[in-house]
């Protein structure tokens, strides 16, 4: 069931690497598959890791400055005649501070520009909460003909941004600034679109997405001595969201835990929660940001000081099931 | 193949013919602007029936000219030249933001083949021919130029300062853009709401070539864009010093009309004047 993933993942000294960094690999790796492909950045080209591809391919990079309005016309410009741009700077600016310009030129106008946000979660840590982006799943996540990817892993982002530059849709992808465990590999499937279950279980279902997708994974081993068998479900694609594979695995399990690095609200918890509210209403969790910012502190101080890791997804499903048990 | 251009006299009767088909769309949709797209009637006169490449027959055809309008309010002077370059049937024209019709209240690319992108939200225009601009010079097509039309009260937006700064930076000289210098923007004069001046300075500080015109002269026009073809190192300005209403008596310069169109007396009006205005050009073209 697991077997596509790494054989470790409860080997506390399992590889770990940015996500950030499988993109700068797979765009490089898009420069040579797809010629169309070109690069625009808002004067964060070594942290969101376009460095890779401006290095090979000069002429089909575009440093904009610090302008991230620019950031994503030019990008609309650049589709309008056949490319397929990839515009990158930090999730809080982008799509935070170009929110308008991204519904006006890219979705309205159904232009296939890929946004990138990176350094997206509470685990961008000293920056403090200006730069910890945790509302652009929300924002991106109510835009028609935007598609939303948060690979959960370096491995997985490199898949990702291939899958993208063929894809005709505008993307919006998040990324994350610190090493997250790597828990795929090369043969775990990623499609645009699909949930992959990770896990299988049958008492509840951990629906995670991102950085979130390791700790969901930890907190079903951590369930196994409790006698409670989780499943996990990885939601790399979060809108359209891959509704059959969650109300498959939900209408087996009957109570779920989700997962994210960002606002629940608005989330992948409040995606979850609508699609569940009208299909198949059963207990549900949210486990994220509760409607507040985040603050400096190292990564690690912060997703415990948030709640967000595998202890608290642990005792909320916990919680879940015990009470289910008690009727 | 390009759209056949027009003579002098002729395309004075097509700027009259335009302005008559904004004021009976405005009318008959009962909202929209009337100011701006009557200013800018000789300004889309001469794109659309001398500057241009351009087929109205093949609105996709790969060598055309593209045409970016920024300032999307003013799309019915746009919808107008189109439909009297052949786009569509003139018939149309009256759907205007009507449900279901192509003719958006503000641009939609994906609703109108001919309209190259959406805009409304003021700013955002020149930064997307300069996305435009960056592919054509990584073609290495020489041919095709990319047109701008932009008002000015939205050069407000920092958006508009970050897009005139790439420009530059990368010597876009395939870009051509247009201010419609009205003065006016919703609120009011633009020197009273925000102060563009000295706007010719600021173009020029950013490292534009700048060319200022009669944005109502049809001749002028054609002669400014001629020269801007001409000037290879850098992207060019052109500000186009145009009347709000204009051809409309009670609507030239007053900011009232930015955003109000004409009722069924007020069209009347217009209408007959511009009826008078069309009889005159025909006597001279006699």
């Amino acid at each position: 069931m697991t077997a596509y993933l790494v054989p470790n993942i409860h080997d506390p000294n399992i590889a770990q690497e940015p996500i950030r960094k499988g993109f700068g690999a797979g765009l490089l790796k898009c420069g040579e598959m797809f010629p169309n492909v070109v690069a625009v950045c808002a004067d964060l080209t070594d942290s969101t890791q376009m460095s890779l591809f401006k290095s090979a391919y000069p002429d089909r990079f575009f440093d904009i400055g610090v302008a991230e309005q620019n950031l994503v016309t030019v990008g609309a410009g650049l589709a309008a005649m056949a490319r397929i741009p990839f515009v990158s700077s930090y999730a809080a600016f982008n799509p935070g501070r170009n929110w308008e310009q991204i519904r006006t030129t890219i979705a309205i106008n159904d232009r296939p520009v890929k946004i990138i946000g990176s350094h997206a979660g509470v685990s961008v840590g000293p920056d403090g909460a200006t730069h910890q982006m945790l509302e652009d799943i929300a924002l991106m996540r109510v835009m028609p003909n935007m598609v939303v990817i948060a690979p959960c892993d370096s491995v997985e982002a490199e898949k990702a941004t291939i899958a993208m530059a063929a894809d005709s849709r505008p993307n919006y992808m998040r990324l994350a600034r610190e090493a997250t465990p790597i828990v795929t590999t090369a043969e775990t499937p990623f499609v645009i679109g699909q949930a992959q279950v990770f896990r299988e279980g049958s008492d509840i279902t951990l629906i995670a997405t991102g950085t979130m997708t390791y700790q969901a994974l930890i907190a079903a081993i951590r369930l196994e001595p409790y006698g409670i068998h989780a499943e996990v479900v990885h939601v790399a694609t979060i809108k359209p969201l891959d509704e059959k594979t969650i109300l498959a695995s939900v209408a087996k399990t009957g109570l779920v835990v989700t997962a994210e690095e960002g606002q629940i609200n608005g989330g992948l918890g409040g995606a979850i929660a609508e699609l569940l509210g009208e299909q198949l209403p059963v207990p549900l969790r949210r486990i994220g940001m509760r409607d507040h910012f985040g603050e400096s502190g190292s990564p690690g101080e912060l997703l415990k000081h948030f709640g967000l890791d595998s202890s608290h997804i642990a005792t909320a499903a916990h919680q879940l099931v015990t009470k289910k048990q008690r009727g | 193949m390009p759209e056949p251009r027009l003579d002098h006299q002729q395309m004075l009767l097509k700027a009259d013919d335009i302005r008559q088909d904004i004021i009976r769309m405005l009318e008959h949709a009962g909202s929209g602007h009337s100011a701006g797209p009557l200013g800018l009637a000789d300004v889309f006169t001469a794109l659309y029936f001398s500057v241009l490449n351009h087929d109205p027959e093949h609105p996709d055809w790969a060598d055309r000219d593209i045409l970016v309008l920024s300032n999307g309010h003013c799309v019915p002077v746009r919808y107008a030249a189109m439909a009297e370059a052949g786009y569509f049937p003139k018939e149309e024209l009256l759907t205007l933001r009507q449900l279901g019709s192509r003719l958006q209240g503000h641009p939609e690319r994906l609703r109108l083949p001919g309209l190259e992108t959406t805009s409304g939200p003021l700013g955002s225009g020149l930064s997307q021919a300069c996305g435009m601009a960056l592919a054509l010079k990584l073609d290495k097509n020489a041919q095709r130029r990319v047109y701008v039309v932009m008002g000015d009260g939205e050069q407000d937006e920092g958006n508009v300062w970050e897009a005139a700064m790439l420009a530059s930076k990368y010597r876009l000289s395939n870009i051509i853009a247009l201010t419609d210098r009205n003065n006016i923007q919703i609120d009011g004069p633009t020197e009273t709401v925000m102060p563009l001046e000295n706007l010719r300075a600021k173009w020029e500080a950013f490292g534009w070539h700048v060319i200022e015109v009669d944005g109502n002269d049809i001749p002028a026009i054609i002669d400014a864009y001629a020269l801007a073809k001409a000037i290879v190192e850098k992207p060019v300005m052109i500000l186009a010093h145009t009347i709000p209403g204009k051809g409309v008596d009670f609507m030239e310069y007053d900011f009232h009309w930015h955003g109000m169109p004409p009722n069924h007396e007020q069209a009347k009006a217009a209408l007959k004047e511009l009826r008078t205005l069309r009889g005159k050009i025909k006597s001279e073209a006699d």
